[in-house]
């Protein structure tokens, strides 16, 4: 499971000059790594998982594997809109302290893809604490648009890592001490 | 095949034959030796040095020269096996062990503990069989204590001399230094290469080599000294007092000991180091049979395919079932190979047991049974540290010391059983001491000081004996270095319930304890009902379920809170309502408008309320864990017929999640 081209997509988004893919949620253009994109999935099927917040909305079966799926809109508090033709799932693949998770992402419809230079990338602006801007590496502005680049890692790894303590329990490395 | 491949092989064969080693050496007893035991050991030895020889692994060879020369010895009755020449043989087991881990891991060797072992081994060869170890060390350790240079084990100096790569165009020459030491005393020596380059990178001028060299000559280290006097600066230079051979033993008890103390996570056929596995021949014939029958089938099928017009229903149809058929034996058998015999996971409590005892002067045997129990390997690489926990744990506090047995007339020697047996789709893993047992009394105060339960509540002997297993629960005076029973008991049983499995005690006080797991044969695939509350399908392992019936009204009771039981014959069985449980909505929403599934966990029984019972089929279990996270009262998913994931129900996970749920929560978990 362990992907050899992991770091490289770090040291990727870190001196980027790479290409995006953007996508549309409500009014709000955002966009990620397209080296994180695994594939754009129809919306369909999804199996509630019980107990989930509701931005989870379940797993799907993607060629044999189970992959959860995100409701970006919900997750990011934004009005939930009726899902449409265009709506679809973007299966990324975000790393978690090496490892790599197969995660779907429901948003309202993939836009473009852009070049993007490290230098037309600007800092998120700091809010204060009421804005929760962790996962937003940074904005861009791009033809009179600004876009909103996400750090998927840091989205999902917030996503497993919600009940630590529970994961570690049932982690495959039993710590029994003596 | 790579050469890699054949070293691959080696250090499988090489690992399997320390194991076999191993379990010979702790079959010996002091005194004259089996001749079968011995020769046993020393083959697997012997084959080990060659194979060390052959692949270019000197260190490994030599080393186990040593040990092979010993035990020539034992076996030509030229000596007697003494319990410490018993230790020190196992001790160089485990060290190989290491050596060998450390080559297949590319990491550098522990050279003083393999020198300091070497050197013990030396000693035991050079002490004459006639006296036995125990005597020799006495004799050693007075010698200390007089520190007499005229003993002859005395005169015994270890040097280390490496040159430094540019020394011989200093015009000194090495072996003009060893010819003067030769002078001293007799010598021997070995040559060390680890600095030997390729030979394209050879230089001719700069000096690679090293020695190893063994002086016997009474002399002190001044004289020695002396000898590398011109190149002291341009060499390593390490010389050993001939009191070394001692010293070195000394310091490398406690690693030694630490070392056995956790065999467990040492000993490495359950690390996941080694990722290939052993199938027999038979089972790959059979699966090879299998797909001969298949290539039939799908060769007779595709005739259907030929444009023929004329189509045979008939015939088509057997195609099918035979497709089905053969289907489901290929699964089986493919199934079966992963399938491997509980001794790969119990072979290494002979040696757990016989360190830990030895450590805590008690005595005690261990029995194995049921050592050809087949389950899957994933599942015996993980029950193995639960396993190792309960032994220890066992041995630890169960066991009492021998003057306890005795006054308790009980006998002398405890007994420590591992049992091991399939049970409808299950495997059962008993660990049964016959040590002092729980103290029911004391946990009940410990749990009702922790909150676990009410002062009054009225619980039986087991489910209090069973509390151990919770967090954080320990009786405090019962806590030692080895393990404290209480403290890791509850790691033990949320792993053996992470394999889908649970685990039970059963305890009389002075009588003894036993352990029961109950564990899946795989975890690769289940037999499942197929069951459905509202719009949501789930599935729920067919071997959970103990029964499932038709709901009648007049024997569902309400206790007070809204707690709902139902009477199943003379039993009172608490309901769980799924959709309650999961907080989605169900079709039916009076109880007697659906099914119960009764099911067990943890020996006390609950009924699962849901809307309908689907199919039962087997399916194959998907990870949630691997892209998302773990959820309770879920174990997995899977993927259904028609391509839709469907949850796999953790039974005691939903009871013990969710058992108290008597309503649905009215607000949406955010």
């Amino acid at each position: 499971m362990f992907s050899d081209v992991a770091p490289e997509l770090i040291a990727f988004v870190d001196h980027s000059a790479n290409q995006f893919l953007t996508f549309m949620l409500g009014d709000e253009e955002f966009g990620i790594d397209i080296l994180q994109v695994q594939e754009i999935k129809g919306w369909g099927n999804v199996t509630k998982i019980p107990n989930m917040p509701d931005y989870i909305l379940g797993v799907i079966n993607l060629r044999g594997t189970i992959v959860p799926v995100m409701d970006l809109r919900i997750r990011f508090k934004l009005p939930s809109a009726e899902y449409s033709t265009t709506t679809v799932i973007i299966v990324t693949k975000a790393v978690d302290e090496g490892y790599e998770r197969t995660v779907g992402m429901v948003v309202d419809a993939v836009s473009e893809v852009y070049d993007m230079s490290g230098d037309s990338m600007k800092p998120t602006p700091e809010f204060g604490c009421n804005v929760d801007t962790d996962f937003i590496q940074g904005l861009a502005n791009i033809d009179d648009k600004m876009i909103i680049l996400m750090n998927i890692d840091k989205l999902v790894s917030q996503e497993v890592k919600e009940h630590l303590t529970e994961a570690k329990t049932k982690s495959m490395t039993p710590e029994l001490s003596s | 095949m790579e050469l890699s491949d054949v070293i691959e092989s080696f250090y499988d064969e090489s690992l399997e034959g320390l194991d076999l080693m191993e379990d010979g050496l702790l079959n010996l007893q002091p005194g004259p030796v089996e001749s079968e035991t011995i020769n046993e050991i020393f083959r697997a030895a012997h084959s080990i040095k060659g194979g060390g020889g052959i692949f270019g692994f000197d260190e490994i060879s030599e080393f186990m020269h040593g040990v092979e020369t010993l035990l020539d010895q034992l076996r030509a009755g030229e000596r007697e096996a003494s319990n410490n020449l018993i230790e020190l043989l196992l001790e160089s087991v485990d060290c190989a062990r290491h050596m060998f881990k450390d080559l297949r891991d590319k990491k550098s060797l522990q050279q003083d503990r393999i020198q300091s072992l070497q050197n013990l081994l030396n000693d035991a060869l050079a002490d004459s069989g006639a006296t036995s170890s125990t005597v020799e060390k006495n004799d050693d350790s007075e010698g200390k204590a007089s520190t007499t240079t005229t003993d002859d084990s005395a005169n015994r100096w270890q040097i280390t001399f490496k040159p430094h790569p540019g020394m011989l165009a200093k015009a000194n020459d090495p072996l003009r230094m060893i010819r003067e030491l030769a002078e001293l005393g007799s010598i021997k020596s070995s040559v060390i290469l680890d600095k030997l380059p390729p030979f394209s990178e050879i230089d001719p001028v700069e000096c690679y080599l090293g020695w190893q060299i063994e002086l016997v000559a009474e002399t002190s280290k001044a004289e020695i000294e002396d000898v590398f006097a011109w190149v002291l600066d341009e060499c390593d230079l390490i010389i050993k007092e001939p009191e070394c051979p001692e010293e070195p033993e000394e310091s490398e008890t406690p690693a030694v000991k630490k070392e056995s103390s956790s065999p467990g996570a040492t000993s490495p056929s359950g690390g996941s180091a080694s990722d290939s596995i052993r199938v027999s021949i038979d089972k790959i014939d059979d699966l090879i049979n299998l797909v001969g029958e298949l290539v039939i089938t799908q060769s007779m099928l595709s005739r259907f395919d030929s444009g023929d017009s004329e189509l045979d229903l008939e015939a088509h149809r057997n195609g099918l079932s035979q497709l089905n058929r053969n289907t489901r034996d290929l699964q089986e058998s493919v199934l079966q190979i992963r399938m491997l015999p509980i001794r790969f996971c119990f072979k290494r409590f002979p040696r757990l047991v016989h360190d830990i005892s030895n450590k805590l002067n008690k005595q005690v045997e261990l029995k194995l049974t049921g050592e050809d129990t087949e389950l899957d390997k994933t599942v015996l690489e993980r029950i193995n540290d639960p396993l190792v926990h309960l032994v220890r744990n066992s041995l630890d506090h169960g066991m009492e010391s021998k003057e306890e047995r005795l006054k308790n007339n009980k006998q002398e020697t405890g007994t420590i059983e591992l049992n091991a047996y399939h049970e409808s789709g299950n495997i059962i893993i008993e660990v049964i001491d016959d040590g002092s047992g729980l103290n029911t009394e004391k946990i009940r105060e410990r749990a009702i000081e922790r909150g676990l339960i009410d002062a009054d509540e009225e619980l039986d002997d087991d489910h209090i004996n069973n509390l151990i297993f919770q967090a954080g629960f320990s009786t405090v005076d019962a806590v030692s270095d080895l393990s404290g029973r209480g403290v890791g008991m509850d790691v033990v049983k949320r792993n053996i319930n992470a394999l889908g499995g649970d685990v039970w005690m059963e305890s009389k006080y002075g009588i003894g304890t036993k352990v029961s797991i109950r564990l899946p044969l795989t975890l690769a695939i289940l037999d499942g009902q197929i069951l459905r509350v509202g719009k949501e399908i789930y599935i729920i392992p067919l071997n959970s379920i103990i029964e499932t019936l038709q709901i009648e009204p007049n024997r569902i009771n309400t206790l007070p809170g809204n707690a709902k039981v139902y009477r199943l014959r003379d039993q009172h069985i608490p309901i769980i309502r799924l959709d309650y449980a999961f907080n989605t909505d169900a079709d039916a929403e009076d109880l007697e408008n659906g099914l119960l599934i009764i099911v067990d966990s943890e020996r006390q029984r609950y009924g699962i309320w849901v809307d309908e019972l689907l199919d039962q089929q087997q399916v194959v279990i998907k990870s949630l864990v691997s892209n998302f996270k773990h959820v309770r009262g879920i174990s997995g998913a899977t993927i259904l017929g028609d391509g839709r994931v469907a949850l796999i129900l953790d039974v005691t996970g939903i009871v013990s999640t969710y058992g108290r749920r008597l309503t649905k929560p009215s607000i949406a978990i955010a």
